[in-house]
């Protein structure tokens, strides 16, 4: 069975980890109420969607 | 390989999904807007849009053809009267499927299914 011959040195352990990235959500800022956003989604602060679709109450 | 299969199978047997669909489709026509995880409301959108246009004419046949999904006898008769005439003149797309985001527990990406013209009525129960 074929088996690592060497023990991968710290070095090139991080290397390889240096592609481990989280990237932030894209957001927009809503029309309505200029609170970030997530794109096409109804905006969870004031529950507008599109011009004045008012969705849910916002209480929260 | 899935090539060419179309449909979602919900993590559910077939008689679960169909027994889903109903349920869901009924509370669409109860309060003509539901709150419901977004892959359950692009599941069930087609098959609502079916039976409104089944109920856009109220001919026996069609109230059976409805009736071997929706058994309701009082729904099947408010559809008919309420919400078929309603899209006389709207050829299908008389739904409207918005996003809301993740829930909290499993992130499952939610969303409201609603029907494009609502009765003043029920929207009008729902903010008391």
């Amino acid at each position: 069975m074929a088996v690592p011959k060497r023990r991968t040195s710290k070095s090139r352990r991080d290397k390889r980890r240096t592609h481990w990235v989280l990237n932030a959500p894209a957001t927009n800022p809503c029309p309505k109420c200029a609170k970030p956003r997530l794109p096409h989604r109804v905006c969870p602060h004031c529950g507008y969607y599109k011009d004045n679709q008012v969705l849910e109450v916002k209480e929260s | 390989m899935r090539h060419r299969k179309t449909g979602r199978k919900l993590g559910r047997t077939a008689a679960h999904r169909r027994a889903l669909k109903r349920n869901l489709a009924e509370a669409i026509f109860r309060h003509e807007r539901v709150k419901t995880t977004l892959a359950k409301a692009k599941e069930i959108r087609p098959y609502v849009e079916k039976l409104i246009t089944l109920s856009r004419r109220d001919t026996v046949h069609a109230r059976r053809m409805f009736a071997r999904d929706i058994q309701d006898r009082k729904l099947i008769q408010r559809v008919f009267s309420e919400i078929g005439p309603r899209y006389q003149n709207r050829p299908g797309g008389y739904t409207r499927v918005l996003k809301l985001g993740t829930r909290h527990g499993d992130g499952a990406e939610m969303a409201i299914i609603e029907l494009v013209e609502r009765s003043p009525v029920i929207e009008a129960e729902r903010s008391t």
